[in-house]
């Protein structure tokens, strides 16, 4: 009971709803509702055309079939072709071909095109096998896996991305809000979403990167603008300082976990790994493979390999008590 | 003038017996076209089944959340072999199967025109073959990391770099597709020059049987496009092994420039593969339906046209990689235009099938499903060519359905029909009708299970190539239903192979014409002799056949 009221204190903040279906035709920002809406007119032209033509070749074989009466050598009528119908169709076919150019064009440039509006956020978001290194260089913030950005109906808070890699081509696909762009080695690409609604927003990595690909999930966090920037300035402090972990913190410093991963204001500050300063902030672990709790947290640390088998982080084989200490002590990190 | 004037009914020669060393080594050492077209079919076909079992066993692992059947390692190689297999052993070697035994006795020809290079191309592509396979045991390197190649069959840069692909798969990958390109290379020359100087006397371009222009047309496309891919992989290697960094961006390399030089061979490539279905279809509806291909000179046009757009059309694989909106623009533009010609050919054969009397045995029951089912996968290719379209779709199990209808749906069912066609011709024996029927139906439902259900995943943002997914996505259903599909192709497929044995074992005797048809394949005994013609054919006509079984009304009167 204690428990129970102690979780809904925490709970500061009304949950967002998870949008877990990422149906592209459920739309939830402007790049999305115009590739939707040319994907619905294309669908329409071509299913028309699958009606016409599909009819024609099922009528053609109802009607023509071969009946038990027909005679055996009597061949039917040889017609040759006809140049007038090759001609029909033809033009036809290219009309509608250019139709369908122009819309393209339009659609393509409009997204492609696109220029920031006044209030928008940049951030850049950098592929890592099998995660995403998530960085606001306006508010010096690095996190991982989960990407908060302001929501607004207005679409005055759009997010501007430059994309990067730092190992192999991965790709930002979240249904919802956008088409997907790839994220490049050597190369900035760049993307534009502007949630219309509040609400976690799922995707994966649409572009095969190795062993994990499949455990690369994207959550795009769309928070109302105050919402985004109380957690903007809380992303902003350094980790939590609590005496009471105070073994754990040693341990962790102490041990190789420094290597790869940063929490501010200690000394690990290795960058091959997600950044864990507010790692508590986060719900998901292993960049989605499984939600953050302590139980999960405690075996993820034990072994990565159990929930990720081919994750880039080993097992460090932590004695019981170094694995209580440490985990003891991430828990702090909110 | 006289035209063929050799009876059709001739004395069959003497059945000879052959010890079993004796027939292994006339198989062995032959440079026949019909032999080295049937070892093509046959090792197409076995790899077919390997790689299908491997798409199964990938089904299964993906029929319910989480599964478990295999791990990611294991789930990422079998998709890349497979990929592989199917484009490179299965594919290929069946443009080359077809081409080889049934261009030159179209065309009235004794072989190919250089029938040791012919069979030069065999045994290097099964070599190139054997290379891939041996990567299961040699792919761990002398690191022993890894094992058979899982960079995916288009191996984008820079997985395929030393740094995220240890071992030697790459490298088995890398040199298992170059040996047998150069396979496919060899057979491509072979039936551009057979085709332009080994035609009979009187068969005029114009009158060279359709089979043979789209197989030209073919063969002209490998020898653009497969070098790009040569090319491309020798640089792979050079990076790999000589610290190139073509590819390599650990060292200034570029992941686009490989995917640009992939796709130039690439997306000809899947024309190259659609090709022999196109090829069997513009003979066997005719046949079936009989009447003359409606509108020749218009599906000759086609295909060309066809083999000349899709060398510009390649970008529309790299919509996602950040080009520009006007290359963008350009490639979604070539894309959809690629589509009209191709559109001509879908309407030519309805136009055929017009007016016609139509005989639905099993060639044209594959025929008919073949118009169905690549109209979808031409509409959806239509939608995969509007760019922000694309952008959704892309990488998504949308496309994996869109190209396993082109390929499966189209291409398998196009080669079932020719299967099914030249069977009585090849070995002599008529296969099961019956049985014939129930692999239709069977696979065509099982086929159309499994990959229906896969489009709407697609929308639902699943991506291609993930070896397993959490619950709750909206993706469970559709990926149940597409694993029962497999389930009944599998049960499909055991109808086509106990047809193929028990024909070959005790089929009836086959006629030397039993479809009554009209090229010059049909005018020699069945199977033909080595030499195929007793004496060389003289055409007038682009049916021949026609021509001598109705005198009084010949083709010629009209071409």
């Amino acid at each position: 009971m204690v428990a129970l009221s102690l979780a809904m204190l925490l709970q500061a903040t009304p949950a967002l709803p998870e949008h877990r279906i990422a149906d592209i035709f459920k739309p939830m920002a402007s790049p999305a509702a115009a590739e939707k809406d040319i994907a619905l007119l294309t669908i329409a032209i071509t299913a028309i055309i699958f009606v016409v033509v599909g009819g024609l070749i099922v009528f053609t074989i109802a009607r023509f079939r071969r009946r038990p009466d027909d005679g055996d050598r009597v061949e039917p009528p040889q017609i040759y072709g006809s140049n007038q119908i090759e001609v029909a169709w033809t033009v036809i076919p290219i009309l509608i071909v250019f139709v369908l150019i122009g819309i393209s064009a339009r659609v393509i440039a409009a997204v492609e095109n696109a220029s920031p509006p006044k209030h928008a956020l940049h951030l850049t978001l950098i592929g890592h096998q099998w995660w995403w290194e998530v960085v606001y260089p306006d508010y010096r913030i690095t996190t991982a896996d989960e990407i908060h950005v302001p929501a607004s109906a207005d679409g005055q808070y759009a997010t501007y991305l430059t994309l990067q890699s730092m190992d192999v081509i991965h790709s930002f696909w979240v249904p919802q809000l956008g088409g997907k762009v790839d994220l490049i080695p050597n190369r900035n690409n760049y993307m534009w979403i502007d949630p219309r609604e509040p609400g976690i927003y799922l995707g994966n990595c649409a572009e095969y990167c190795g062993t994990q690909h499949a455990n690369m999930l994207l959550r795009v966090v769309a928070q109302t603008p105050d919402d985004f920037h109380a957690w903007a300035a809380q992303q902003q402090q350094a980790a939590n300082e609590d005496t009471a972990v105070q073994e754990g913190k040693v341990a962790f410093e102490a041990l190789s976990c420094v290597n790869c991963h940063t929490i501010r204001g200690t000394s690990a500050n290795g960058k091959f790994g997600p950044d864990l300063t507010h790692l508590m902030s986060r719900t998901e672990i292993g960049a989605g493979v499984e939600p953050n709790t302590n139980e999960n947290l405690r075996a993820w640390v034990a072994d990565p390999q159990v929930a990720k088998p081919g994750c880039l982080m080993p097992s460090l084989k932590l004695t019981d008590k170094e694995l209580d200490e440490v985990v003891a002590y991430l828990e702090t990190l909110k | 003038m006289a035209t063929l004037d050799a009876p059709l009914e001739r004395p069959r020669e003497a059945p000879r017996e052959f010890s079993f060393s004796e027939s292994v080594y006339r198989w062995v050492a032959t440079v026949d076209h019909k032999r080295l077209g049937l070892m093509y079919i046959a090792t197409a076909l076995v790899f077919f089944l390997i790689s299908g079992a491997m798409a199964g066993v990938m089904r299964l692992q993906l029929m319910f959340p989480n599964g478990r059947v295999v791990g990611p390692d294991t789930f990422n190689r079998l998709f890349t072999m497979h990929g592989t297999t199917m484009v490179f052993m299965v594919g290929m070697p069946m443009v080359a199967g077809f081409a080889n035994y049934l261009v030159p006795l179209m065309i009235g020809a004794r072989d190919m025109a250089f029938p040791r290079l012919n069979a030069w191309g065999f045994w290097i592509f099964l070599f190139g073959g054997f290379l891939l396979y041996y990567s299961y045991i040699g792919g761990g390197g002398l690191s022993g990391d890894g094992s058979a190649p899982d960079v995916g069959w288009f191996a984008y840069a820079p997985l395929t770099s030393r740094a995220f692909s240890r071992g030697a798969a790459t490298d088995y990958w890398a040199f298992g597709i170059l040996v047998s390109g150069f396979g496919s290379i060899a057979s491509a020359i072979n039936v551009i020059a057979t085709a332009f100087s080994m035609r009979c006397p009187g068969m005029t371009l114009s009158k060279m049987p359709m089979f043979v222009w789209v197989m030209l047309v073919d063969s002209w496309l490998i020898i653009v496009a497969l070098p790009a891919l040569s090319a491309a992989q020798i640089m792979l290697e050079l990076d790999r092994k000589l610290g190139a960094n073509f590819f390599d961006t650990q060292g200034g390399g570029s992941a686009v420039l490989w995917q640009h030089l992939f796709w130039i061979f690439g997306h000809p490539e899947v024309y190259i593969l659609i090709f022999p279905a196109f090829a069997i279809l513009s003979e066997v509806i005719p046949v079936f339906s009989r009447k003359p291909l409606f509108g020749r000179p218009a599906m000759v046009g086609a295909i060309v046209a066809i083999g000349f757009i899709s060398l510009g059309v390649w970008a529309h694989h790299m919509f996602a990689v950040g080009m520009s909106s006007w290359s963008n623009t350009f490639f979604a533009a070539s894309t959809m235009l690629v589509g009209v010609p191709t559109g001509i050919k879908i309407f030519n054969w309805t136009a055929t099938m017009y007016g016609g009397k139509l005989r639905m045995d099993a060639p044209m029951l594959f025929c008919i499903a073949f118009l169905l089912q690549f109209l979808c996968a031409g509409l959806t290719g239509i939608m995969l060519g509007v760019a922000p379209f694309d952008w959704q779709l892309h990488d998504s199990y949308f496309v994996v359905a869109h190209f396993h209808f082109t390929l499966l749906l189209g291409l398998v069912f196009g080669l079932f029909a020719g299967i099914y066609y030249w069977f009585p011709k090849a070995v002599g024996k008529m296969y099961n009708e019956t049985l014939a029927r129930w692999h239709f139906w069977v696979f065509t439902i099982g086929a159309n299970l499994t990959f229906i259900p896969l489009h709407f995943v697609g929308f639902l943002g699943m991506p291609r190539r993930i070896y397993t997914y959490a619950p709750g996505r909206g993706w469970e259903t559709w990926n149940f239903i597409a694993t029962i599909g497999v389930v009944v192709q599998a049960i499909g497929l055991i109808f086509f192979l106990w047809n193929v044995v028990q024909s070959l074992v005790k089929g009836d005797p086959a006629e030397d014409d039993p479809w009554d048809a009209w090229t010059l394949e049909w005018s020699t005994t069945s199977p033909p002799p080595e030499y195929n013609f007793e004496k060389l054919p003289v055409v007038r006509s682009s049916r021949p056949l026609w021509d001598l079984k109705h005198p009084h009304d010949p083709d010629w009167k009209y071409e």
